[in-house]
């Protein structure tokens, strides 16, 4: 990767340059306000056209992306993103419509939005769907407040606690917190399975719900997912689902069929659309019949009239000013209608066996907490490692001198120095036997020579960054004049 | 047919399964127990590039697209020129297929572009400090309310009625789940009700006027209250910036730097605010700070707010944003420059009141409210804007906003740089026909 000089936008900007042309005003000037509504100075840089693409270049250079190389980030599900889709969500017809055009001027995207729902529903094995959410955990905010609004409903307004596995992502518990409910924390047993017994004790009538990922975020499939079904819902509890780990299932199994009255979807993980360096995301939420009126709005549907954008009736409510992030649904779409159930079922059947395959190559090297058959991911331990005084930091800062993406480290919480390798299916032998080789070998440096690992990054264009300082000291953006 | 995706051959499937030391694939699903195993799936035949791009071509064809028509349609979401360059930096596939920069090292790239991002956007807004971006402008406003309740400790907030009716509707939502009272307040009110954590207003207005803001400030400070500002970013480049004026708080929709209007999404959700409230913040934050070899270097920073480390207890559940919109947005801001901006604020006050003052004249139509105003009006229309705006479509024109809930016959319209004045005039001439 690039290690070009460090520089920021000041310090190429110069009075006078001009990054982009505008044309002449061709209507008469009309009179502007008083001097007090006016902005005196405006300290925006001024950079040509070339220095501009050249920085911006260069900086992509400094960058790590699906396209550069094996991302197996955990619980991530960084796939492949196909350019082709890209190319359709920049069709003007798509990428040139105003979310405020009456229903007849967009026909064909509601039409989109509509298949998609169903196209979900039926992959969930769901009865309805809202694409409002922007993001995963904006799709759990939607879950609990359907799920708070549900008991309202039903007259239960003491449903006041939500019920959240220790080896949750961090959304599912921030999310309770945002809709106004209490945490309780079910622990997981040694084989990484739901604790029933604290699941048993604690599912009464002031709990709304249970949020489960399933699979979990330590890559396995519980298979108790009926018990633990049954147990929350004869207490008159919900069962919300956390689709992140939904890539696995994909043609093979269905969250309704597993009991889940809801459950949330990240198009930008499971369905290929690039993650952008961050999002944008897409987060819809699929529910069973009896949550559909629940719905965050808009949803789409169909009339003698054609496609229109509604409100469900009991709707939560609106969580933007449009419906959702349209541009990511386009990709979406496009990755379901091009793969059929045959192919999202080979896409899960293959994410499976390449965590499998990593899983047991590895195996020898590094601690497996939990020695069973995994899903999409596998979870090891650094902890044998650690004995040694080499940290998983120190793994994954030395992955990166071998030109790989390090997994996710230090989660889910539960694993002592957790690494969480999520190959997906779009990775060959070839990439896998490679990344498991670096791993190998990094097993043998912490053996033989810890200071390498201890000082990696070696190799890329900044070293290990002094995070500590970062936060005491917080610098936080240029000032400039 | 193989998939293009998945690169194991059956060859390779069969040496893993054998290294893994089971005969099928179907052994590893054995945790799901039987009646849930392969269940059938009732999904469309699969396409291939060729075909299903074919067919999406017609699909979006049947939209209209303002690529084709003359668009007066604003409301939140705005149509302006976006230079190629910024579809050219975004394109880059080593920052639009990476996942959020937790490996510093190799993620140099889209580290430095949000702090870049964070001081442009602080900048133009006058704001001390800035995030990396919520969703839209419409959460980063709930969000905003959250942060005040957070704040003050109170449970009660404060809008003006001037608020974008979906920004309010998405306030209700995420204000709902904490039991949060709002106080809709229509612009005469002469005091601020008691334990209002925030107050909140947009500048200029959902009708695109402007608004005492300094005033409000005033009288939101005065009754313990924060003051939060929606603001339109591309005014900014001519109007004074809500840093000027006492915003404790300012946010905006991000999408007209430099993105497509997508049908409302993605969009991004600018988020700005005093240093002194940095800790209850939500959403990611960069930082600038040094490599052992004192290397320069940006760091995703101040975690200990977020939900990943501090669960339940954090200042928001935002993980995933919208950094690839907030690239653009970067990219536009540089390209524009301090001149460019000006340039394109100036287009729109400028043509906005000639289209205005141009339909003030037509004999059966009126303006709603005097001007001045940025680059949105309301006319009164002869009949209702339905079919005002049916008319103008067969005209090749994406007519404004049907507001005759608030004003009878009232159409919100918005003029930006990318209104030539043929288009204008065709406008003005259609309207003055019918």
């Amino acid at each position: 990767m690039n290690r070009n000089k460090h520089y920021l936008l000041p310090d190429i900007s110069r009075p006078g340059k001009v990054g982009c042309q505008l044309p002449e005003l061709d209507v008469p000037e009309a009179k502007l306000p008083p001097q007090e509504f006016l902005r005196q100075e405006l300290a925006l840089p001024e950079v040509s056209e070339t220095e501009l693409v050249r920085y911006f270049t260069s900086l992509s250079r400094r960058n790590y992306g699906v396209d550069t190389g094996f991302y197996p980030l955990g619980s991530c599900t960084m796939k492949y993103n196909p350019k082709w889709h890209e190319d359709i969500a920049r069709f003007p017809g798509f990428q040139s419509i105003h979310p405020c055009q009456p229903a007849e001027t967009v026909p064909g995207a509601l039409r989109l939005m509509f298949e998609l729902q169903e196209l979900l529903a039926e992959i969930t094995g769901m009865d309805a769907t809202s694409l409002a959410p922007m993001a995963g955990a904006q799709g759990e905010l939607a879950s609990l407040l359907m799920a708070r609004a549900y008991h309202r409903s039903h007259g239960e307004k003491r449903r006041r606690k939500i019920l959240v596995p220790d080896s949750a992502h961090g959304t599912n518990p921030a999310t309770a917190t945002m809709c106004g409910f209490e945490v309780n924390t079910i622990p997981s047993r040694s084989d990484g399975n739901l604790d029933l017994t604290s699941l048993t004790k604690l599912m009464n009538e002031e709990v709304a719900a249970l949020t489960l990922t399933m699979p979990t975020t330590l890559g396995l499939f519980d298979p108790r997912i009926a018990e633990i079904s049954t147990i929350v819902h004869e207490r008159g509890g919900l069962l919300i689902g956390d689709g992140a780990n939904l890539n696995s299932l994909l043609g093979r199994v269905k969250f309704g069929d597993l009991g889940f009255d809801c459950v949330q979807l990240n198009l930008h993980k499971t369905f290929s659309t690039p993650h952008g360096g961050g999002g944008p995301g897409s987060g819809p939420v699929c529910v069973r019949a009896n949550l559909s009126s629940f719905l965050p709005a808009p949803i789409v549907s169909k009339s003698g009239k054609g496609y229109q954008l509604t409100t469900p009736s009991k709707s939560v409510g609106r969580l933007g000013a449009a419906g959702g992030n349209f541009g990511v649904m386009v990709k979406a779409y496009a990755y379901i209608r091009s793969l059929g159930a045959e192919g999202l079922k080979e896409v899960g059947e293959n994410a499976v066996l390449n965590a499998n395959y990593v899983k047991e190559k590895l195996k020898p090297y590094y601690h497996l907490p939990y020695d069973r058959t995994c899903m999409h991911e596998v979870v090891f331990s650094g902890k044998r490692q650690k004995a040694k005084g080499v940290s998983t930091l120190d793994i994954a800062k030395r992955l990166l001198d071998y030109g790989f993406h390090p997994p996710t480290i230090y989660f889910p919480l539960v694993v002592e120095e957790a690494i969480m390798i999520e190959p997906t299916e779009t990775e060959s032998k070839e990439t896998l036997d490679a990344f498991i080789k670096a791993m190998v070998e990094i097993a043998r440096e912490a053996e033989q020579n810890p200071e390498l690992l201890h000082n990696a990054p070696h190799r890329t264009p900044v070293r290990r960054l002094d995070e500590v300082s970062a936060a005491r000291k917080p610098d936080l953006r240029w000032e400039w004049k | 047919m193989p998939s293009p995706y998945i690169p194991n051959t059956d060859h390779d499937r069969a040496a893993m399964l054998r290294d893994i030391g089971v005969d099928s694939v179907d052994q590893l699903f054995q945790d799901v127990p039987e009646p849930f195993r392969d269940v059938p799936f009732d999904l469309p035949p699969p396409l291939t590039e060729l075909e299903l791009r074919e067919e999406l071509r017609q699909l979006s064809r049947q939209n209209v697209s303002l690529d084709d028509y003359a668009c007066f349609l604003g409301a939140g979401h705005y149509h302006h020129f976006i230079p190629s360059v910024v579809s050219h930096i975004t394109g880059r596939s080593e920052f639009y297929t990476a996942y959020t920069p937790y490996q510093a090292e190799v993620s140099q790239g889209i580290l430095q572009a949000i702090y870049e991002y964070q001081s442009l956007v602080c900048q133009l807004t006058g704001m001390e400090i800035s995030n990396a971006g919520m969703y839209d402008g419409s959460s980063a406003a709930a969000e905003a309310a959250l942060m005040a309740c957070r704040l003050t400790g109170k449970k009660e907030i404060a809008v003006l009625s001037t608020v974008n009716p979906r920004y309010r509707e998405v306030i209700g939502t995420y204000g709902s789940g904490q039991d949060i009272a709002i106080h809709e307040l229509k612009p005469d009110f002469k005091e601020l009700p008691d334990k209002c954590a925030c107050f909140i207003v947009q500048q200029p207005n959902f009708f695109g006027y402007f608004e005492e803001v300094e005033r409000y400030a005033g009288l939101a400070h005065s009754a313990g209250a924060l003051f939060i500002v929606i603001f339109d970013p591309i005014s900014l480049g001519l109007f004074q910036p809500p840093g000027s004026y006492g915003a404790d708080i300012a946010v905006a929709e991000g999408q007209p730097l430099g993105n497509p209007v997508n049908f409302g999404g993605p969009g991004l959700g600018i988020f700005t605010c005093r240093q002194e409230h940095l800790r209850q913040m939500p959403g990611r934050i960069i930082g600038r700070t040094a490599d052992v070899e004192g290397q320069p270097g940006y760091v995703l920073t101040m975690a200990t707010r977020e939900q990943h480390i501090r669960r339940e207890r954090a200042t928001s559940n935002i993980c995933t944003n919208e950094a690839l919109v907030a690239l653009a947005a970067t990219v536009y801001l540089a390209a524009m420059g301090k001149g460019g901006l000006r340039r394109v604020a100036e287009l729109c006050y400028h043509k906005a009141h000639y289209v205005a003052e141009a339909i003030n004249k037509l004999k059966r139509y009126s303006l709603a409210f005097k001007p001045p105003f940025f680059k949105e009006f309301i006319i009164r229309c002869p009949m209702s804007p339905e079919k005002v705006n049916r008319i103008l479509r067969k005209e090749k024109i994406i007519g404004g906003l049907d507001v005759s809930h608030l004003v009878d016959n009232g159409m919100l319209l918005c003029v930006t740089e990318m209104n030539s004045r043929p288009e204008i005039d065709r406008l003005v001439s259609v309207l003055g026909a019918l």
